[in-house]
């Protein structure tokens, strides 16, 4: 193995991957495609402040001052058209980092891969790896976790009944080994002070 | 919120522009010659023993703060507002009458009952009664030498006294019997044979010991305290010959008696089980066939590449879990005779359904987690105890599908229906479950630090497969740095073991009179 080979397989990889942002992200913007709800290949989140445009208030869930439970926070979010993309605005504003004193339980550099709702109203909602790989760890802190994304959305979106978190596109057994993620989960507001 | 914190701060003010001095003199006086009804606390020291009178109200015990102001040298003052301010030295306890709050040398703690007047047949000034947590949340907080208050055994201990705890086993073997005696602390014992009784002897002050109930059957008659230090075992006509060992076992000593029977007697007969309907926690049962836990699983959390929490000084859960585990394993079979299945017993990754799996495999009777925590606030402390929880489809339909042999009839073929049944195995035991985490949270109240929320029910994947009563125990939060130093000390995880098994033989007397 050369560094010669390295070079030339580094620039293939590099080529593949701008050819592959060009098919999916830049053709489609350039055609005005509009985002789909189907999807599987959701846009980026964007951490950038509230643009404007119109807003609504919602809970967001944040751990409260004894580590032990979840606080509900009222915040001004972006007003999405249907469920499913204001399901979106909160679930992106929810993993956010946030400034002390909030403190969130979704592992920092989460991102919102995708989401859908389906018929019965179960949300799917598709985080990145970070949100498993750079979890902390124990039951408790994993159970706020997970209920910070399901009460995010089952608390805000009447039309969301249950909500099952997926991992980098795939459904996992848990998180960090303790809180079963192969169902949907519906609310639940012991977990909240 | 704001006028609560302040009111003791406020009070404290009040109390010491009005003071009212009601102390009494240096002079101890001598202990009440009556005494009251329920059994006193006895204070042991240095200086020797010495009753407290108890008063019990409700279902709360309580203590004269005279009474205390005399042993400790407490200064009590009372003002016109009615708080009490109690010193000893430069350091000062506020109470309220109305209040189930103490300021603690300015820092609030909670007691579980207010400050009551004791007015019975007396007049003139009030004369008040503290529960008698007083003394272990607040007093032991301003006083020089150490005070244990130990509430199940009505013993207080001041200074430093060697007080160990005795655990007496006593088993029926064979044609013979064995007394099994742990002293914890450590403390070591001679035994000696005078005539027909058996005397041990523990290098101690005093001793912490509930005595059995014996069914005499020849060997052993009774078992009781014939000094402060000393244990008597009085011996029956059947009794031969007595062989002692003791073995050190983690904090405690281990001693072992087996006492060996005339060969001329016929063997006893059994006492039947079925004599005593609700016994006490019956310790002669121990090691007895027909016990309804033969086999317990325990599983230590996480494992291999899956570290689990970790600590702020570099503890990894998954090597705490297992230490534990193996702690457990040790203390629960040689103790109680019951045969310990670790789930995993080096540092290898479990699939987390396989933990279950081998549980149920084994028919084991009862499935312990050990997990650690973490948490994001480095505050956080404390024990948790979950059982599992299920969405409330998923309940009824297991439910419903339990009531009869038939299977469930949603649609979906036979293989689903099985599926599903295993991932739901846990649903029947629930109840039973959760009676399992209530006897460990009462096992571990005074012995080890629990968090504010100590029984929690959650969908948690290991013990949703668990066909058994089972439990996870976040022993403690590794994230907080006092509590990660604690959790991998000996004497924490000794004492943190001694709860759990004492949970196991309590849980066992409750499921033996379940239908």
């Amino acid at each position: 193995m050369t560094s010669g080979r390295i070079l030339v397989a580094s620039s293939l990889a590099m080529a593949a991957a701008a050819l592959a942002w060009f098919m999916f992200v830049g053709l489609p913007r350039w055609y005005g495609a509009p985002a789909t709800t189907t999807r599987a290949s959701a846009a980026p989140s964007t951490t950038a402040p509230l643009p404007p445009g119109r807003k609504i208030k919602a809970r967001f869930y944040y751990v409260g001052d004894d580590g032990m439970r979840l606080v509900a926070v009222q915040r001004d979010v972006l007003f999405g058209e249907s469920t499913v993309e204001q399901a979106r605005e909160i679930i992106t504003m929810q993993i956010a980092p946030v400034a002390e004193p909030l403190v969130s339980a979704i592992p920092p550099g989460t991102k919102l891969r995708a989401l859908f709702v389906s018929e019965r109203g179960e949300a799917y909602v598709d985080l990145s790896r970070e949100m498993s790989s750079a979890h902390p760890g124990g039951a408790l802190n994993e159970l706020l976790t997970v209920y910070t994304i399901v009460n995010a959305l089952t608390a805000n979106l009447p039309a969301v009944t249950a909500v099952q978190v997926l991992v980098d596109g795939k459904e996992v057994d848990t998180l960090a080994g303790h809180v079963d993620l192969r169902r949907p989960l519906a609310e639940n507001l012991a977990w909240v002070q | 919120m704001k006028l609560r914190s302040l009111a003791p701060i406020l009070l404290l003010v009040y109390g010491l522009a009005e003071p009212l001095n009601f102390a009494r003199g240096g002079q101890t006086p001598p202990p009440a010659p009556s005494a009251p009804s329920p059994s006193p606390l006895t204070l042991l020291s240095k200086e020797g023993r010495r009753p407290i009178p108890v008063t019990v109200i409700g279902d709360q015990e309580f203590v004269a703060l005279d009474e205390l102001a005399s042993i400790f040298q407490l200064t009590v003052r009372e003002d016109s507002l009615g708080a009490i301010t109690v010193s000893y030295k430069r350091k000062t306890i506020v109470l309220t009458p109305d209040q189930a709050l103490a300021s603690v040398s300015g820092k609030l703690i909670s007691l579980p009952a207010a400050p009551l007047d004791d007015a019975r047949g007396r007049a003139g000034r009030r004369h008040w009664l503290v529960p008698v947590e007083f003394i272990s949340r607040a007093l032991s907080a301003v006083y020089d030498a150490k005070l244990e208050l130990r509430k199940p055994s009505h013993l207080l201990i001041a200074g430093d006294v060697r007080v160990p705890r005795v655990l007496i086993r006593y088993e029926i073997a064979g044609n013979g019997a064995r007394l099994t005696i742990d002293a914890t602390p450590r403390a070591n014992s001679t035994v000696s044979q005078e005539n027909d009784r058996l005397s041990i002897k523990f290098d101690a002050d005093a001793l912490d010991v509930a005595l059995p109930t014996i069914q005499p059957q020849g060997l052993v008659l009774g078992i009781r305290l014939a000094d402060p230090v000393t244990l008597a075992a009085d011996l029956g006509p059947r009794f031969a010959a007595f062989r002692a060992s003791t073995l050190p076992m983690d904090a405690s000593a281990r001693l072992t008696i087996d006492i060996v029977a005339t060969q001329t007697e016929a063997a006893a007969p059994t006492p039947t089980p079925s004599a005593a309907p609700a016994p006490p926690p019956d310790l002669s049962a121990i090691g007895q066939a027909a016990s309804s836990i033969r086999t317990i699983a325990v599983d230590a959390g996480h494992g291999g590449e899956d570290e689990g929490a970790k600590g702020a000084g570099g503890t990894k859960e998954k090597d705490l879990t297992l230490a534990v585990a193996r702690r457990l394993k040790t203390a629960i079979e040689t103790r109680l005779g019951i045969r310990v299945l670790l789930t995993r017993d080096e540092d290898k990754n479990i699939p987390i359904d396989d933990r279950a799996a081998m549980a149920n495999n084994n028919k084991a009777d009862l499935f312990i987690s050990l997990h650690a925590g973490a948490s994001l606030r480095p505050r956080t402390a404390g024990a948790s105890i979950f059982y599992a929880a299920f969405d409330k489809d998923a309940e009824d339909q297991a439910r419903a599908s339990l009531g009869t042999e038939r299977l469930p009839t949603f649609s979906g073929g036979q293989r689903d229906i099985e599926l599903l049944l295993w991932d739901l195995a846990q649903i029947r035991h629930l109840d039973r479950s959760a009676e399992l985490a209530r006897i460990l949270e009462r096992e571990f109240h005074d012995r080890i630090p629990l968090s504010a929320h100590a029984i929690d029910r959650a969908p948690l994947r290991v013990l949703e497969s668990a066909n058994m009563p089972a439990v996870i125990v976040e022993m403690g939060c590794l994230t907080n740095a006092d509590q990660e130093k604690q959790l991998t000390g000996n004497d924490f995880q000794s004492t943190l073991v001694q709860a759990l098994a004492d949970a196991v033989v309590k849980f066992r007397g409750y499921l033996e009179t379940q239908p």
